[in-house]
């Protein structure tokens, strides 16, 4: 089943790049002229979004380097160990939200120093594959269309995160441990 | 509410920088995002030119439409509050689908057309609607039937089921997307009360 899919991503954007130009053109549409329009706008949304891209780049970059996700686990680490949370994951839990790579490179660390078919490595890429960037997300998707009141947007974002953290330790808890 | 989180972040990751020591590390990290940002530049507008000439040909060609029609019961269902043709569907619809296929690089340009979509049938344009933050929870709690980045990277660290994960994963995120989309509503509803 999981072959399954890795097949089908594997073809899917060949497939895409072939199908929608192929569709297109049955229907009459001038292909290049038509991608290369989209294209231009494509440029114009990359323009739009750069400065909301390196605002949200510098504050988790400085916040990143001064070892606040550290910090932060440690302070819960007490907390943490009570309900069989592994304190390894808790920084992590942190870091997705804020910042893509950030939390990529800290799975890999996870995997590499605890073995990725051990509970913390099956934890851990259980929560980095289940949830998303999502402070980045809101802050450059909104950015780009100019909105400044997210009126709930953070919170229910960061709340749907939480659901499927708990969930991820839950989860792993029951299959794994 | 953003504004504070960036201070926020600023001031904690500086202030304790220094008490710690590590305010060296902190002068480095402010020049690696202006290098870090030219290549992100080019490496962004680079694939949001290609999927975005390629969801041109898409939504001329009617392609969009059709899987807008397509997937109507169960996306019109999310999004009450759009048009039964409305344009925003489709590059909805196109997000989703790159989402559910582990396209993550695809899925931002088709995000963003679906926001500037959304956002001309704003009443309110600084105002984030109804339609939007249900189409943000559908993003950031990553629905997705592969998720390919973390298959690859347990592979490489030598797992012997790298795969393994992949259901739990994908009910994890799906329970994020219901109960986020449960406080979205809750929100709302809230709000018309008071």
């Amino acid at each position: 089943m999981a072959n399954f899919f890795m097949q089908l991503s594997r073809y899917a954007i060949p497939a895409i790049f072939l199908i929608i130009p192929l569709y297109a053109w049955f229907k009459k549409v001038p292909v290049y002229e038509s991608f290369v329009e989209g294209a231009k706008e494509g440029l114009f949304v990359t323009l739009r979004i750069l400065p909301y891209l390196m605002g949200m780049l510098l504050a988790i970059g400085i916040f990143r380097a001064a070892g606040a996700f550290d910090l932060i686990s440690n302070i819960l680490a007490p907390l943490t160990s009570k309900i069989g949370l592994p304190s390894e994951v808790v920084p992590l839990a942190f870091m997705r939200p804020l910042s893509g790579t950030g939390a990529l490179a800290m799975t890999a660390d996870i995997l590499s120093t605890y073995g990725p078919d051990s509970f913390i490595g099956r934890l851990a890429s259980v929560i980095q594959g289940s949830t998303d960037t999502t402070f980045y997300i809101i802050t450059v998707y909104f950015g780009s269309v100019g909105i400044r009141r997210y009126r709930h947007a953070l919170t229910v974002g960061l709340i749907a995160d939480a659901a499927s953290m708990i969930a991820a330790f839950c989860f792993c808890y029951l299959y794994f441990s | 509410m953003v504004n504070f989180i960036w201070l926020f972040l600023l001031l904690v990751g500086i202030v304790m920088a220094a008490f710690c020591g590590r305010i060296e590390a902190v002068s480095a990290a402010i020049w690696q995002v202006a290098e870090q940002g030219i290549a992100l530049t080019l490496e962004i507008a680079g694939i949001m030119m290609l999927w975005m000439g390629l969801l041109r040909l898409a939504e001329k060609s009617g392609f969009t439409n059709f899987l807008a029609r397509l997937t109507r019961p169960v996306v019109g269902l999310l999004f009450p509050d759009l048009a039964k043709d409305s344009p925003a569907l489709g590059a909805i619809v196109m997000n989703i689908s790159a989402n559910l296929l582990g396209l993550g690089n695809a899925a931002t340009p088709f995000g963003l057309k679906a926001m500037d979509d959304l956002q001309k049938l704003n009443k309110r344009p600084e105002e984030a609607s109804n339609s939007m933050i249900t189409f943000l929870v559908l993003n950031t709690s990553a629905i997705t039937l592969i998720p390919a980045t973390v298959i690859a990277l347990r592979a490489k660290s030598g797992s012997l089921f790298p795969e393994e994960i992949v259901g739990i994963t994908i009910f994890s995120g799906l329970i994020g997307t219901v109960v986020g989309l449960l406080a979205h509503f809750l929100f709302c509803r809230f709000r018309r009360w008071r």
